[in-house]
């Protein structure tokens, strides 16, 4: 009867259910959740950093009971929770400069195993800017060297404490303050890009996964396994920004949910440089359902739209399907038709 | 306190910081009223109890349901189930199966002895039903809990209307009827068979405050057809009530149905099973404009009932029918295209529909009647004070259903009208509808699980024994329901908030708190069922 529970009940993909044991439920929905980042911080209305970084703390809490100490990037999540002489957080928290988060993190991770304190474990967290351009030397470092830190990358895919400059991570045809929507190739670039979870599974680390804040039971998952594992661990957020993408504050998380299920944010999971699970696109959508309602992509439709453009980001997806096997292959040919 | 390096202020929670105040628009829980509760003539809250069906509540899903319907037994075999219809789960797979939900709760009910509980003092006033049909019945429940003093005073022999003597047993087992009219019993009421109210007037001068009449439609209409004087004609609800009693007439080894409706198949299934070896139905438009519904007529055919469209009876005598065929004009109207045929019949039933009995209310003041039924107002009240009618006896659908949400409406105008006041209706919900419904959440079932549901659902149409079985999928079923427009405590809106808005205050029970709600709107995108609406707010 339990199965039956997960496949018609809701339990499987709302944040909780009243009928699911009180062991399995996630901790977002738990009232005693730590609620690492409490209320009463600045992110904008619906802030995907902010939800993000909540779940994934709260759940590295809970695997460690509480014995945590969090080293944060200079960046929105930085700076929206920690005004002087406020703060947000609810656990011991660090912060030095913009590029240097992975290396501060080595530091408090081998001072306390000095001290003989290996129980309290240590994340590192920065936005996409401060992870794979500025603390891109930091963070390979510790990667080769394998130090016992996780770091969690909250991705939104622009500099956006700054008022959103292109980072490493900007997608092709992003709209931003400093890729501008004009010109015959109007947005970023189609660049090589720069994935990071590939770079870090490059290193060889024991874990590397991605995920999404739409998918809140896939994330808890894959922190509280992240935790059970020593050495150096990635992960890798994306966390829509309504400010920065010029979207709706109410579709951060149904943007998320269609990066994915449009092909364009695999999802998966990798140890020891291996891909070892993927999650399987559920509904699959085209990238113009994604790009649509983000108006750093508005210069992509309409009567002077970029069909051209639209029709190499659809490219990108259909080669990340491929590649990570995201469809059942009978679903994928059926929604193909 | 001796401070760091540059550092000139104390540490401080954020919690000091209500950014509440961004706010342009606020969350607020709503109850919007889903398809399902809309659709249901008798007003069940059916989203409600399969919630508390869900969890294995069964008894208090049983006792939510009937709030509304004392008959979930009898519903739960013979409703033709709008809820379903109208579900919005069937534009995602396919529609909950309420109606078996229904009445695995109310076999459940009977078989656990649940009984109703009366609660409200006695008001010392005393209504009387005239007819035991299900309208009757469900008025008289209601009236029971509202502490009234209730007697039905019923023609037959037995009580139950339509549903002993017309529903055949087949689709209705009788120790399901008696089980659900003795619970009604057990309330105080009183069941007088065998007494025919005569006079509307008189009975309201005999000393009862109110009087409820739920008389039902039992003349079988005789359409003129030209017939021999062999001709072997009856009418379905003659038939019908005999075979109940237990006295079927003679039909002989062929039998035409004249009509298209329920009764029509109900006739000819029931003469099947009477022994006749050739039962056709005949009628004179195609399916698609049968008024009989769809599972009816396949279960008919499933048991070598012959169904003969666009055809009208022309002339009947002894042992033989001649028909002519129609054809269908543009409007839909058949009409005759001059061909004839001859069959064969030992005798024909006629399924034309029914008239009410209205002697009772003959020359009765103030009681108008218009198209053969008794007019009422929006309280089901006649022109007559304190002379009420209901189910099949008024204008509207001729239903079981129809006739309990007859009866319930009944029972609150005139226990509103016996303390002088006028039943107010509570204001309707705005529609749940499938649009705001976030469908995401709501996972799909793999085929291979399907199918086995699949199987398991028509197997306990047929196998009413199979109780383990049964109990597995009806709250199986029960938990396919989407909870449209009603939060079903997911914990959706306390986890998606980013700034920990949301807070739970008990068992499915939540909270805003506006000192941090920024407004964002998640919630209300997110929640599965469209529980949240957002509201601008007032500077
Ligand atoms: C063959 C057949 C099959 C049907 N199948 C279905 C079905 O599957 N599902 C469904 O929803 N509906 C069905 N119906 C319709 C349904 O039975 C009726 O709509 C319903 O019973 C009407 O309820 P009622 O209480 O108004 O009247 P009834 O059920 O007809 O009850 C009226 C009662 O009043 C009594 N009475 C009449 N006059 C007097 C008097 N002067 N004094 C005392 N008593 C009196 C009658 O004897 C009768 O018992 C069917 C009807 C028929 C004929
Ligand atoms: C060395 C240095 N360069 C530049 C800055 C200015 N700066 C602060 S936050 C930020 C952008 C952060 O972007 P990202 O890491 O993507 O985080 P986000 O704000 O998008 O969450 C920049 C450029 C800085 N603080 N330090
Ligand atoms: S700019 Fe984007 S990342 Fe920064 S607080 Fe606002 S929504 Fe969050
Ligand atoms: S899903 Fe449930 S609430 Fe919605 S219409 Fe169907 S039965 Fe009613
Ligand atoms: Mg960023």
């Amino acid at each position: 009867m339990s199965t039956q529970l997960k496949f018609y009940q809701v339990g499987s993909f709302a944040v909780g259910n009243r009928l699911i044991d009180e062991a399995d439920l996630p901790e977002q929905s738990r009232s005693s959740r730590a609620n690492s980042l409490t209320s009463g911080h600045r992110a904008c209305q619906g802030c995907g950093e902010a939800l993000g970084a909540r779940y994934a703390i709260d759940a590295a809490m809970a695997a460690t009971n509480g014995k945590l100490v969090a080293v944060n990037a200079t960046g929105c999540l930085e700076v929206f929770s920690t005004p002087y002489p406020e703060t947000s957080w609810r656990l011991p928290w660090l912060h030095s400069l913009f590029g240097n988060a992975a290396a501060v993190a080595t530091g408090v991770a081998a001072a306390l195993r000095a001290q003989g304190k290996s129980d309290i474990r240590v994340v590192a967290q920065g936005g996409d800017g401060g992870t794979v351009d500025i603390g891109f030397g930091p963070l390979s470092g510790m990667f080769e060297r394998n130090d016992d830190v996780l770091y969690i990358c909250y991705d939104n895919e622009a500099y956006m404490n700054t008022g959103v400059q292109r980072s490493g991570a900007t997608p092709p045809a992003a709209r931003t303050n400093t890729t501008h929507a004009i010109g015959p190739n109007p947005g970023a670039s189609f660049t090589q890009g720069k994935n990071l979870p590939l770079i870090a599974m490059a290193h060889g680390i024991p874990y590397v996964a991605t995920a999404t804040v739409a998918d809140l039971h896939d994330l808890e998952a894959k922190v509280k396994k992240a935790m059970t594992i020593r050495g150096a661990r990635y992960l890798h957020v994306l966390v829509p920004c309504p400010l920065g993408w010029g979207s709706r504050s109410e579709e951060t998380i149904k943007l998320a949910r269609l990066a994915t299920e449009s092909g364009l944010f695999p999802v998966f999971e990798a140890e020891d440089g291996e891909v070892t699970a993927t999650k399987k696109i559920r509904r699959l959508v085209q990238v113009e359902e994604y790009l649509k309602p983000q108006k750093r992509f508005a210069h992509l439709f309409g009567a002077h739209g970029h069909p051209d453009l639209l029709n190499a980001i659809q490219a990108i997806a259909d080669r990340n399907i491929a590649k990570y096997k995201l469809c059942d292959p009978i679903e994928a040919e059926a929604d193909h038709e | 306190m001796s401070k760091p390096f540059a550092i000139t202020l104390d540490v401080g929670s954020s919690l000091a910081n209500h950014t509440g105040s961004w706010r342009t628009e606020r969350p607020v829980y709503v109850h919007r009223l889903p398809p399902c509760n809309d659709a249901c003539p008798a007003g069940e809250d059916v989203q409600g109890w399969l919630y508390d069906g869900e969890a294995g509540n069964y008894e208090s899903a049983w006792r939510h349901l009937t709030r509304d319907n004392p008959l979930p037994a009898i519903m739960g075999r013979i409703c033709y189930h709008p809820c379903q219809t109208a579900c919005n789960r069937d534009e995602l797979d396919e529609a909950v199966g309420i109606n078996s939900v229904e009445r695995f709760l109310g076999d459940q009910a009977i078989s656990q002895g649940w009984q109703f509980i009366k609660d409200a003092a006695p008001s010392g006033k005393k209504v009387l039903v005239v007819g035991s049909g299900p309208s009757g019945l469900s008025a008289a429940f209601h009236l029971a809990l509202q502490g009234h003093e209730v007697t039905i005073r019923e023609s037959a022999a037995e009580s139950g209307g339509m549903m002993r003597y017309g529903i055949p047993a087949y689709r209705l087992p009788r120790d399901v009827l008696d089980a659900e009219i003795s619970r009604i019993t057990n309330l105080g009421v009183t069941i007088e068979c065998n007494s025919k109210v005569e006079s509307a007037e008189s009975a309201l001068e005999e000393g009862f405050n109110a009087v409820f009449l739920a008389i039902g439609a039992h003349i079988g209409k005789r359409a003129y057809i030209p017939a021999g004087d062999s001709a072997h004609v009856l009418d379905a609800v003659s038939m019908l009530h005999m075979t109940a009693e237990g006295d079927p007439p003679l039909l002989g080894r062929r039998v035409i149905v004249y009509g298209g409706g329920n009764t029509a198949l109900d006739a000819a299934r029931t003469a099947r099973r009477l022994g006749a070896n050739e039962a056709v139905v005949v009628y004179r438009r195609n399916r698609e404009k049968m008024p009989a519904h769809d599972i009816e007529v396949n279960e008919a055919v499933d048991e070598g009932v012959i169904m003969r469209w666009l055809s009208t009876i022309s002339w009947v005598d002894d042992g033989l029918v001649t028909v002519e065929k129609m054809e269908l004009d543009e409007k839909g109207f058949p009409r005759p295209i001059g061909e004839f045929e001859t069959l064969e019949a030992d005798s024909v039933i006629l399924a034309l529909g029914q008239d009410v009995d209205l002697s009772l209310v003959d020359g009765a003041e103030g009681v108008a009647i218009d198209d053969g039924v008794i007019q009422v107002d929006n309280f089901l009240m006649t022109g007559r004070d304190g002379l009420f009618a209901g189910g099949d006896a008024v204008p509207g659908e001729r239903t079981a259903t129809n006739a309990i949400g007859h009866g319930k409406q009944a029972a609150r105008a005139i226990d509103a009208w016996l303390r002088g006041e006028k039943f107010v209706h509570a204001p309707r919900p705005a529609l749940a509808t499938f649009d705001r419904l976030n469908t995401w959440y709501y996972s799909d079932a793999p085929k291979t699980v399907r199918a086995k549901l699949d199987s398991v659902r028509r197997a306990t149409n047929f196998a009413e024994v199979v109780q383990g079985l049964d109990e597995e999928t009806a709250l199986f079923e029960a938990r396919r329901c989407l909870s449209c427009g009603n939060c079903f405590s997911c914990d959706n809106c306390f986890g998606v908030c980013p700034d920990n808005a949301v807070v739970k205050i008990g068992e499915g029970n939540y909270e805003f708190n506006l000192d941090y709600c920024k407004g964002c709107g998640i919630c209300a995108v997110e929640c599965p069922s469209g529980a949240i609406d957002m509201e601008p707010e007032r500077s």
